[in-house]
């Protein structure tokens, strides 16, 4: 480009303030003590002690992972804070009215209010502070139904029997490096049942926020779906701006019966570093999803504009003849970001059928690859995928790289992979300053337009919300 | 007296620093229609390129004067806004983005500028009914991505679709009828020919005499190397296309 390129301009990022609030905070490091107290203060039936044990004598066993193409110091693992928590006045709190106003208030600004009456009418939250879940809100209307959506610290004291049945089952307590660490010292999440033949009466969703600089934040999602049922769960995240760069490593597990359908979106906007790369999330996530059941669906939507690195790839197995497993992702990478992010689609069943739209966009001197792994058993007779992975460049620095693994061990297996690069180039900018319409609009339209076939898999009043995210985040980057 | 839309003097310009514009004087009053005509890689198309002010081609020296204030300070979006209007030789397309979108953007923006409040899509999508059918097109074009999968004759369509709604002061076609067949033609210069008034003004760029038996202009530019080498009345397009270009060579 004529020297249009101008110096990248990064939007102030908008939930970037720091909460004062008194923690109870455990010290640093990591050791078999650490694990038997945070399991101890959250009062933790036997098996998950015993859980977490195992897991973190297989972490000290393994490597961690360097096949991303992503670039950071070490990370010192005996230098994080392994659980930090909100002190409230309580212990146990009984209503919302008794969570800290602190917090309310924190969540408020966030644009996630908890009271009840100002919520969206059909959007229960469930609202995560460093280490432990604050609120969940709606949670006694979702019981008419029998739908269980509570943190899953509270689920191990209410369900004990549902946790141990299925937490570990679809990611392994040593399944890879990172989701051997959050089994070890997961301190939170959500957690979500849906009994047979009910279809989740609102939108479900989780808000992260890390607010503690030394705090890394492990938190664990459940949430399965019995014969017949479907749910639509929402997760967001959002930190303060720190120079120094947090650790937050998720595991979540999707566990889909048969004829049941999960839809798990994300708008994944932690705190991305400044623009010369200081500071920021490593975004370092285990997410799979489980279509045990015959004609089970699992459906990941994830967009992802924020944390320095992400590493991260939802995956589904589909393990249920004729089961569906979809995975629609934007990842938007600008200044310093780096992503290394795709998904997995696991074909066991017979008729298995998986579809993959990935759209990458990076500006600045981002990274931004898709990794995606398609994999067709000996026994998935007649499963199909199709996967389309586009990437947008946005200026000269940035890079897109795409990495697909295809492994197809049958005749009749199906796969597609469609891919593309494009570039906001001058001629296209020019096209639409000739018809009047400003830099920043003809942006915000090309990314939109780039995109809309994953916003539209976003539930609608989020699917807006995300679209205009993308724009601020790309605010400046061509002039 | 007509009022001056579009004074042209020794405008030169250059892309990468190759020096493609070597002189252009042009004036163009309201109510006027000129052709300007030469051969590939004569400087027909930059011509127009940087009139509506693609960055990039560097002018190097000269003015354009437009509706009395300096052109060349302006960037191409306040050129579209102040009601200049290219159609593109090779419209781009825009996937994903509607067309019925695109037009809503770029006509607002225009709204905008001129002190009026946006118009709602409701409204609109009556307005560009009304359009649409000047150059035959169907209601199902606005629902496409913008120009994706067009057809050539479709996409030239559009174009002229555009100019319809923006309105411009001053249109400039370049090529509109390259890769056109008689009947596409014949729908684009129709168009046209509804959308010129006394008030405003279009510069019609071509190969070929045959848009001019469509789109009758009242003045004929032949460019060569960049410069206008010769100018006339409309007959000039005829004896070009009988002696050839070869003829006006300087």
């Amino acid at each position: 480009m004529s020297a249009t390129v101008k110096t990248l301009v990064n939007q102030p990022y908008k939930y970037g303030f720091v909460t004062d609030i008194e923690a109870d905070t455990i010290e640093r490091g990591l050791n078999e003590d650490i694990i038997r107290i945070i399991s101890a203060k959250k009062n933790e039936p036997e098996f998950m002690l015993q859980f977490r044990l195992k897991a973190y004598g297989q972490w000290l066993k393994m490597k961690e992972p360097s096949w991303a193409h992503v670039t950071y110091p070490p990370i010192d693992y005996q230098d994080i804070i392994y659980y930090c928590a909100p002190k409230q006045k309580k212990e146990q709190l009984n209503s919302l009215e008794e969570v800290d106003p602190t917090l309310l208030a924190t969540f408020e600004k966030l644009g996630i209010p908890l009271s009840e009456q100002k919520r969206l009418g059909n959007v229960a939250v469930d609202a995560i502070f460093d280490s432990v879940s604050i609120a969940t809100t709606f949670k006694e209307k979702l019981a008419e139904d029998g739908v269980i959506f509570c943190s899953i610290s509270e689920a191990l004291q209410e369900h004990p029997e549902l946790v141990q049945k299925y937490l570990g089952t679809v990611v392994p307590v040593g399944d890879n490096y990172f989701a051997a660490l959050n089994s070890a010292v997961f301190s939170d999440g959500s957690f979500v049942f849906i009994p047979q033949g009910v279809k989740c009466p609102m939108e479900l969703s989780t808000y992260f926020r890390i607010n503690n600089g030394e705090t890394g934040q492990f938190e664990r999602t459940l949430i399965i779906a019995e014969e017949g049922a479907e749910v639509s769960y929402l997760e967001g995240c959002t930190a303060p701006m720190y120079d120094s760069n947090q650790l937050h490593a998720a595991v979540v597990e999707l566990v889909a019966l048969d004829n049941a359908q999960i839809k798990y979106s994300t708008v994944q906007n932690w705190y991305a570093g400044d623009h010369l790369g200081k500071g920021g999330i490593y975004n370092f996530v285990t997410k799979r999803g489980l279509c045990k059941g015959i004609n089970s669906k699992i459906s990941w939507t994830q967009v992802e504009t924020g944390s320095a690195i992400t590493w991260k790839y939802p995956s589904c197995v589909l393990v249920g003849d004729n089961s569906v497993g979809e995975f629609y992702s934007i990842a938007l990478t600008n200044n310093m970001q780096q992503a290394d992010t795709g998904t997995k689609m696991i074909h066991i069943g017979k008729n298995t059928r998986s579809r993959i739209i990935s759209k990458g966009i990076s500006a600045g001197k981002s990274q931004n690859s898709y990794r995606g792994l398609v994999k067709i058993g000996p026994k998935a007779v007649g499963a199909k995928n199709y996967s389309q992975c586009d990437s947008m460049l946005i200026g000269d620095n940035a890079a897109a790289n795409t990495f697909p693994y295809i492994q197809v061990d049958n005749q009749t297996g199906k796969v597609e992979h469609e891919a593309s690069t494009s570039k906001i180039g001058e001629d296209r900018l020019f096209y639409l300053a000739q018809r009047g319409i400003s830099e920043e609009d003809a942006v915000s339209m090309l990314v939109s337009g780039f995109c809309k076939d994953v916003l539209n898999e976003l539930p609608m009043e989020f699917a807006a919300e995300a679209d205009k995210l993308l724009s601020l985040k790309l605010e400046g980057t061509v002039g | 007296m007509t009022e001056m839309i579009l004074a042209v003097k020794n405008l030169t310009a250059s892309i990468d620093d190759t020096p493609i514009l070597k002189g252009v004087n042009l004036e163009v009053k309201a109510g006027e229609i000129h052709a300007i005509m030469g051969r590939n890689g004569s400087g027909k198309s930059t011509f127009s390129k940087v009139l509506a002010g693609h960055p990039a081609y560097e002018v190097t020296g000269g003015e354009v004067i437009y509706q009395g204030e300096n052109l060349l300070e302006k960037e191409a979006e306040e050129r579209a806004i102040a009601g200049i209007f290219l159609a593109f030789q090779y419209p781009l397309e825009i996937p994903g983005v509607s067309n019925l979108d695109f037009l809503r953007v770029a006509y607002n923006a225009r709204r905008k500028h001129q002190g009026l409040a946006e118009m709602d899509p409701f409204d609109f999508e009556d307005l560009v009914a009304e359009k649409l059918d000047l150059v035959k097109m169907d209601a199902s074009f606005l629902e496409r991505s913008v120009n994706e999968g067009f057809s050539g004759g479709e996409k030239k369509r559009n174009e002229i679709l555009q100019m319809a709604l923006l309105e411009p002061t001053l249109a400039i076609l370049d090529e509109t009828d390259s890769g056109l067949d008689i009947d596409a033609l014949k729908t684009v210069a129709h168009g046209v020919n509804q959308l010129t008034n006394p008030n405003n003004a279009c510069i019609a760029i071509t190969h070929y005499q045959r848009l001019l038996d469509y789109i009758i202009p009242d003045y004929v530019h032949v460019m060569q190397d960049g410069e206008i080498v010769t100018s006339g009345g409309k007959e000039l397009a005829l004896e070009l296309e009988s002696r050839g270009y070869d003829y006006f060579n300087k």
